[in-house]
Parts: C-alpha cells; sequence; structure tokens
C-alpha cells in the first residue's frame, strides 16, 4: 500500500492481519483528495428535505449552486427544497457585511414562497466577514410571523459531521414548538430515512400494517408542522445513525423520547426495525402484525431474490459508503445474495462503528476510514472485486478500472430499503456485475 | 408586475427584481479554474480553501465528464482560518507533490482564502524556499474568489494566470496559440483534427480533451493522460499568433469585483501586449460565418487550400440546413448559458431561421447585449437579453414569450418541463444524459449536430403531440 498517505495508516486495517483499532473522526489531511465534503453540505443535506421550508444559503454563489435539486428526496405535497437560494454574495459584501444583502433575500423570498419556516446556512466567508445571522434571523421572525432558523455550518469549522449536528441544532429549535405537548400512544418518530425514491413512504405502510403511528418524519418528506409536534411521539427510530444520532439524544434528554438504532437495508436489519419498535411497545398486537407482515414480506422476496443469488454467488464487492450504519446493512444484504465484501469503509464512521464492521467482516476484509480515490482504486485491483458500492464520486473510478457499480449515496434515484428495495438492490447489482461490457475492458 | 416588453437593458430585467439568486445559472470561479488544470498534462489541480469547495467541484464534474476528477485541498480548518492557512498549504502541496508526482500543481484560491487575506505569492515563495529538491513541479496561482465573476470568469482568469507564470519569449516560431474557452472535450479533438488537416502546429490551452474523457484504464492513474504540456505552454511566447475563441472574453467586466472596471484576462492579449503574439479574437465559431471566419485564418497561416474533406463537410452541412429548413423556421427558442457560447448559439440560430426570444446568462459582463446585437440580421428584431439572470428568471417569464423549445445546459429543464417543450442539451453541465462530454457544437460538424438534434427535437414534439402519429415526414 504504497499508495497511502503515511500519516492515514491507522486509518486502514485488514481483519485477521492488523491489531490496531481503526482511527477515525479525523480531519482530513492537507493536500489529499478525499470523497468528504464540508460542514455546510453536512447541514444542507439534512434538512434538504424539509419541503416545505425556505432554504437560504448565505455566501457567494457556489455552494447553492452545487446543491441544487441534488438529492432525490421526494415530497408529497410542496416542493421549496428542490429550488436553490443564496444570497450571492459579491466583494463589497464581503467588505462591507452582506447583512442587509441577508434581510432583503430573506425578506423577498418569504414572500414569494410563502414558507412555513426559513432556514438560512451560513458559509464560509460569512464565518469569517462576523455578520449577525441571528440578530436578521431574528428580526425577520418577527416581521413574517414564521421561524427563521440559523444553520452555523461555515465550511471550515469542522467535518461534514459537525454538519449534522447544525442540522439537528436547527431542527431543535422547531421541536416542541406546538401548542400540545401530551403523547400520542404507540407513535414514533422516523429519524434520518430522507425518502429517497420515495422509501419513507413504503417503510411508513410497513410501520401502518404493524399498527405503529408514525407522527413525525425527520427528516424525509418533512413538514414544518410535524417537526413541531415531533415532541409528543414516544419512541425515536435513528436510521442514519452518524447524522441523527445527536437529535435523538437531546430528545431524550428535553423531551424523554427514548430512541433506537435500526437500519432499512436487507432483509435482517428491516425486519428488525419492526420487531424492535413493537418490542418497545410491549404490544403483542403490534409483534404478531409485524411478524405476519415480514413473513409474508420474505415469502414473496426469497423466491424473487433466488436467481440473482445464483448468478452472483461468489462475487467480491467494495462498500464505500458516507456512513457506517449503512455499511454494515451493506455487508448483510451482500451475503443475502451470495457476495462477499472484500474492503468497506465510510467517510464519517466512528470507533464503535468501525468495531461493529470488522466483528461482521471476514477474515481478511479490508476496512477504511475516509479513503481517497488512489487508495479505493489500489483495493479495487489487490482485491480482484466485481462491484464498488458507493456514491456518484467513486462511480467513475469503479467503471473505469472495469467493476461493476451500485450507487447507494443520497443522490440515487432508486429505492433500496425494505424488502422492496432489497429485490431493487439486487437487481441492481445484476445489472451491474452481469452486463456483457466488462468483456471488452482489457485488464480483467 | 412591470412591462415586459424587452428594451435596451442588458441587466436583469423581469417581473421583480430578486436581490438573492434562485437556481442560478452560473458557478463558482474556483470550478473554471480546476477545468484548466484538468487541461495542462501532469497536473493536479489544489484549491486552497475548505475541503467542501473541492468535493462539490468534483461531484459536479464527474457528472458531466463521467471520469475520474482529482481535486486537492488544503482543507482548512478553524485554525487555518483564524491563523492564517500557510500551514496547510506548505503540508497540502508536499503531500500532493508527494503522491501525485504532478508535472504542474494548479492552484486556485477560494472565496474563504481570499477573504482572510491569503497571500499566495509569498506563500509559494516560502514554500519553493523550504523544498530541499530542485525537481519541483511547475506551480501556477490563480486568483479565483466566487464572489466575483463566474465560473467562466475562472476559466479565463487561470488560462492567463497559465500562461502569464510559464510562457517564455524568443525566437518566433512555427505555431499557433489556440484558446478555444470553454467547449466539450468533443470540440477539442474537432479543434485538434482541423489543425491537423491544415498541417499546422498549434499549442491550445488548455486541452482537457483527453485528460476528461479517457478511455477505460488498465491500472489506476492519478493524472489521466493527455493535455498541453508546460514545455508547450512555454513557447506560446514565440507563436506566430493567437487565436481566441470569444468577444465577450476579455472585454466583459469582471462583476462583484469592488473595481467597477477590473475586466477576467485575456491570455491573447497578454501575449500581444508582452511577446508581440499577434491575437485574433473571434466568436465562438458555432455555426457556418463564424467557422468560415475561423477557417480563413488558418487558410492564411498554413498557406494551403482548404482541405478536400472539409469542403464536402460543409456541403453537406448546407444541403442538410435546405433539408430541414421547414421545420424550425420561425420557431421560437430560449438560449442560456456562458455568455460567449449564448452568442455563438444565437448567431447559429440566427442562420437557419429561429427566433431566439430570450437569451439568458448568470454572467454580468454587460457586454451580452451588443455583442447579441451585432450577431442579429434583422435590427429590429427584439430579443430580450437577460444578463445576471437564473433560472427563476428565466422560468418566471418563459411562458409569455411562447417559446417552441429550449436550448442550454441540463439545469434549464427546469424552464422547458413545465412548459412542456423539448430541451436541447448543449454545453455544460450535461447531467441527466449521457454522452455530454461527446456533444460537439463547433465548425462545420458541430453545427450538424446541433442542426440535427434542434430539428428532431422539434418534429419529436410535433410528432408526440399529433393524433395522427405519422411514420413519414
Amino acid at each position: 500500500m504504497e499508495k497511502v498517505l503515511a500519516d492515514r495508516k491507522l486509518q486502514i486495517l485488514t481483519k485477521g492481519v492488523d491489531g490496531h483499532d481503526l482511527s477515525c473522526s479525523k480531519k482530513s489531511l492537507a493536500g489529499s483528495v478525499s470523497q468528504r465534503a464540508c460542514v455546510f453540505c453536512g447541514s444542507r443535506v439534512v434538512l434538504y428535505p424539509i419541503a416545505d421550508a425556505l432554504h437560504l444559503i448565505h455566501g457567494p454563489i457556489g455552494c447553492a449552486a452545487y446543491t441544487w435539486d441534488i438529492r432525490g428526496a421526494l415530497s408529497s405535497g410542496p416542493e421549496i427544497h428542490r429550488l436553490s437560494f443564496s444570497t450571492d454574495l459579491r466583494e463589497k459584501h464581503v467588505i462591507f457585511g452582506g447583512e442587509k444583502q441577508l434581510y432583503a433575500a430573506l425578506s423577498e423570498l418569504i414572500d414569494k414562497y410563502k414558507p412555513n419556516a426559513a432556514f438560512v446556512y451560513s458559509t464560509c466567508i460569512v464565518g469569517v466577514i462576523g455578520d449577525d445571522i441571528e440578530a436578521i434571523c431574528r428580526k425577520v421572525t418577527r416581521e413574517k410571523g414564521i421561524d427563521v432558523i440559523p444553520v452555523n455550518a461555515p465550511g471550515f469549522s469542522g467535518t461534514k459531521k459537525d454538519g449534522y449536528a447544525a442540522a439537528c441544532d436547527a431542527l431543535l429549535a422547531l421541536i416542541g414548538t406546538s401548542d400540545v405537548d401530551e403523547k400520542i400512544p404507540g407513535s414514533i418518530n422516523i429519524l434520518g430515512d430522507f425518502n429517497l425514491a420515495g422509501e419513507l413512504w413504503m417503510l411508513e405502510e410497513y410501520y401502518k400494517k404493524s399498527g405503529v403511528k408514525v407522527l413525525s418524519t425527520l427528516t424525509g418528506d418533512g413538514r414544518v408542522e410535524k417537526i413541531r409536534n415531533a415532541h409528543r411521539a414516544q419512541l425515536n427510530v435513528v436510521q442514519c445513525s452518524g447524522s441523527m444520532t445527536k437529535l435523538a439524544k437531546e430528545m431524550e434528554r428535553k423531551y424523554g423520547i427514548p430512541y433506537m438504532r435500526v437500519s432499512y437495508f436487507g432483509i435482517e436489519d428491516m425486519s428488525d426495525a419492526l420487531y424492535d419498535v413493537a418490542s418497545f411497545f410491549k404490544d403483542e398486537g403490534m409483534m404478531l402484525k409485524s411478524r405476519s407482515l415480514v413473513r409474508d414480506e420474505i415469502a414473496k422476496l426469497l423466491p424473487a431474490l433466488a436467481p440473482y443469488k445464483q448468478k452472483l454467488q461468489g462475487k467480491k464487492a467494495i462498500i464505500y459508503v458516507g456512513g457506517a450504519f449503512k455499511a454494515i446493512s451493506l455487508i448483510k444484504a451482500l451475503r443475502l445474495i451470495g457476495m462477499t465484501t472484500a474492503v468497506v469503509g465510510s467517510q464519517t464512521g466512528n470507533k464503535d462503528d468501525y468495531a461493529l464492521m470488522r466483528e461482521l467482516s471476514d477474515e481478511g476484509t479490508i476496512i477504511v476510514d475516509d479513503a481517497s480515490p488512489n487508495e479505493l482504486a489500489s483495493f479495487a485491483f489487490e482485491t480482484g472485486s466485481d462491484l464498488f458500492i458507493g456514491g456518484v464520486k467513486e462511480r467513475p473510478i469503479a467503471y473505469k478500472l472495469g467493476l461493476g457499480f451500485c450507487d447507494h449515496n443520497h443522490e440515487r434515484k432508486l429505492a433500496l430499503a425494505g424488502y422492496e428495495g432489497m429485490l431493487n438492490f439486487a437487481k441492481e447489482v445484476y445489472a451491474s456485475v452481469q452486463s456483457p461490457v466488462w468483456q471488452f475492458i482489457n485488464n480483467r | 408586475m412591470k412591462d415586459l416588453i424587452p428594451d435596451t437593458s442588458t441587466i436583469k430585467k423581469t417581473q421583480e427584481h430578486f436581490a438573492s439568486t434562485r437556481n442560478a445559472c452560473k458557478l463558482c470561479a474556483p470550478l473554471g479554474a480546476s477545468i484548466v488544470y484538468k487541461g495542462i498534462k501532469g497536473c493536479i489541480p489544489l484549491i486552497h480553501g475548505s475541503q467542501g469547495c473541492s468535493t462539490y467541484i468534483r461531484r459536479y464534474l464527474i457528472s458531466h465528464y463521467k471520469e475520474p476528477v482529482d481535486i486537492a485541498s488544503t482543507n482548512f480548518s478553524e485554525e487555518a482560518t483564524v491563523f492564517g492557512g500557510g500551514k496547510n498549504f506548505t503540508v497540502g502541496m508536499a503531500n500532493v507533490i508527494s503522491q501525485y508526482k504532478p508535472e504542474m500543481v494548479g492552484i486556485s484560491t477560494t472565496c474563504l482564502s481570499e477573504t482572510i487575506g491569503e497571500d499566495l505569492p509569498q506563500l509559494l515563495h516560502e514554500f519553493k524556499k523550504s523544498y530541499p529538491n530542485n525537481d519541483l513541479p511547475v506551480l501556477v496561482h490563480a486568483s479565483t474568489p466566487s464572489y466575483q465573476g463566474s465560473h467562466i470568469d475562472g476559466f479565463h482568469t487561470t488560462v492567463n494566470a497559465v500562461v502569464k507564470t510559464i510562457a517564455k519569449g524568443g525566437m518566433p516560431q512555427d505555431h499557433l496559440n489556440l484558446f478555444p474557452g470553454f467547449v466539450s472535450t468533443q470540440d477539442l479533438r474537432n479543434l485538434k483534427k482541423l489543425m491537423d488537416d491544415f498541417g499546422l502546429a498549434y499549442r491550445m490551452i488548455p486541452d482537457y480533451s483527453e485528460t476528461l474523457d479517457n478511455p477505460t484504464w488498465k491500472e489506476y492513474t492519478r493524472i489521466p493522460a493527455g493535455g498541453v504540456s508546460v514545455n508547450e505552454i512555454a513557447s506560446s511566447g514565440t507563436a506566430t499568433a493567437s487565436i481566441e475563441f470569444g468577444t465577450i472574453l476579455g472585454q466583459g467586466l469582471l462583476t462583484g469585483n469592488m473595481d467597477k472596471n477590473a475586466k477576467a484576462p485575456s491570455a491573447g492579449k497578454y501575449l500581444e501586449d508582452t511577446f508581440s503574439v499577434k491575437n485574433h479574437r473571434m466568436r465562438m465559431p458555432v455555426g457556418i460565418k463564424a467557422t468560415d471566419q475561423f477557417i480563413d485564418i488558418l487558410k492564411k497561416y498554413a498557406g494551403v487550400e482548404v482541405p478536400e474533406e472539409l469542403t464536402k463537410e460543409r456541403g453537406r452541412l448546407i444541403d442538410a440546413l435546405v433539408d430541414g429548413h421547414k421545420y424550425v423556421f420561425g420557431k421560437k427558442a430560449i438560449v442560456y448559458g456562458e455568455e460567449d457560447f449564448v452568442v455563438g448559439l444565437v448567431a447559429f440560430l440566427e442562420e437557419i431561421g429561429i427566433d431566439t426570444v430570450i437569451c439568458a446568462t448568470g454572467g454580468e459582463s454587460r457586454r451580452l447585449k451588443p455583442e447579441i446585437d451585432a450577431v442579429k440580421t434583422d435590427p429590429e428584431k427584439e430579443i430580450l437579453c437577460l444578463e445576471g439572470a437564473d433560472f427563476e428568471d428565466i422560468a418566471e417569464i418563459a411562458g409569455e414569450y411562447k417559446p417552441d423549445i429550449v436550448i442550454g445546459h441540463s439545469k434549464g429543464y427546469h424552464v422547458s418541463r413545465p412548459l412542456k417543450i423539448p430541451l436541447v442539451r448543449v454545453g455544460f453541465p450535461i447531467h441527466d444524459r449521457v454522452g455530454g462530454q461527446r456533444l460537439q457544437h463547433l465548425f462545420y460538424t458541430g453545427a450538424q449536430d446541433l442542426f440535427d438534434r434542434i430539428t428532431n427535437a422539434i418534429i419529436e414534439h410535433t410528432q408526440d403531440n399529433s393524433p395522427v402519429g405519422y411514420k413519414y415526414m
């Protein structure tokens, strides 16, 4: 692995070979080409699916332009979230301050688009020029009668994870602001599902069939009013733990709502997500309904998966995704279709995540934190893998080197969660791995 | 609602004036810089700023080019922002050089590093001093804060920085400099072929025709093959002449800069002023007339007749225009994108009888309207020119102009979809189709492709909406 920068050695290990714990949560090295983004990005993607809110990015144009309609987070109603708003700061604002510009932009956009709340994201230079965003937000809140919430997210001020935290702070400013506080029996909030390709609607349907009330969906298909009421749920069900655990902990502290971590990818994890909720409520009826749902779904799914499993048996995959919890689910989902995981990594995993990954992996699996394109490519060669699971930035590396690819990031347009999602996943993997085009790649 | 009749104003003119930008029709300057650096052999781009800038730009480029795009970052932290990014810069440079072993590092600044007042020349000087060996790669720095100009200004600023840093004078040589501007990889390949057909030696800056459109690899390549070499750039100072595509390039204002007269510089002009290399600045050769003009220049320098194959290409193009002219005549188009490209497209539409009703750009050069006026065949014709426009501005007024077709990059789908009219995808970015990098716009072949695609889009739209569904034209 001569391709690895010396300082990064502790962020990579091979199970069964290396003894050290994986080092993680480190700032990326200067001069590296990381697959990570910034604090702003972290906050923007978490709040993105709140569809009836205005999302105004206070800074020069880039940050807003690169995040316009970037995710496949669907809304069942308003779609203000799919627009890109920027204060488009110029040099004069950098010198004399951008507060007036921010005030004008906020006021006109609220008048025009009539959102139910507004989020104002501060970007790098706003953190430097010292605009008092909070004061402007307070002023506009008074004038327009909607909550205008600052999201403190200068890109340099940490990692993408810090952006998640900033988004959680912004959500906390809304949660619990409805007039009623009384708890709703048998109700949950779904945290950390972004309703990509309508996944959340599938999950809501599963929970409904199990007799669980989904109160608020933070953040997929999000609505301001529902978020205000989120404190009335009895349980928070948290996916994408990297972004949402902080919020769950804070809601537990403030409103006494316990939380559990789940994943909706793959049969095992999806079913556990239903059973765990039923167990939490100690409701026999709920458990019976969940069991019957799982039974029905698996009875349909397994025969449907069989032909794919047969073709994919023994193929090897590299997993490199944003969140570690998803990576863990993917190891299991791959096993279900006969595949093994040669390399697994994430951008933002923590110590516990990596320990669990290690436990789940086969001997010889390489585990990596915050990988560069260079490293990912050399892993692909060393392991002779057939498939890469990642996001848009990894796709061309995989293709250039003749590997199949499955987009498992938040920009995908294919539902991969739940039982239907598992079948979609198998089809997607199959379509890429079994394509005849690889015969023309001359390095295989 | 205010008066919507087009007037002489060159600035954003919609029913409401917005302080904010809504669905921008532009990108930030470091993106343009990164593309230029990708077009130099053995060069790794490095953005001096936060990590997000590099990641966002990579992600944006990857979706268009479908290629790995490595752009390093100095990954500013809180500490770097408060105490200066000198340490990040030095460490970052050392890491990039040891990992990529580049022939050149192309550095661009961001709004952050510019705002905290990073002194790049000083940092470069200190880095060079501290570097133990003499085999340091060439280091070029372009100042590209995103609060002034747009991605196209970042592009031109960087071309200029590259030439200014590397070009050397000397005995005049027998080659031409080409500054094609921001065009597709296929356009660049077509341009190179044209030069070869005329037997002309050239230095094309930048040349990302291969680096951003590579075959599959046998092994991981840190820096993809291709690009104009540092030595070739050095000899741009001894060229016979330069040809630069774009009439707004070097003339338009660099809006956002405190200096009201600031302009994004032109490398052709720099070489002319410094080394007396004659500069031919011309409209982007989209369509027949501008291509003819370009071919005339080549003919002059090559001292040969136009190659027969090229004459045939032109002939076939004209034949095709005749075959299809009725389908497009009098149709109304909305065109948007980078200013020089928009001017080229409008000029071409004038050649085939399509009326541009709105031409829009996110740029604010103050030059769009005069340049559009210059290509209009009928001076009385009204074309609404929107500078500093965004896609909400365009979408809000588009319907009133009853357009038949929208011509521009993928993001205009926001405009065409609600109107249920076709979008012919051209330029950058093409994020929702394959083959964006292979689209051709320039020269006779480009005009041929554009004509076919525009005409067929109009025919298909008519056909799909016809109750009969004819199978013969």
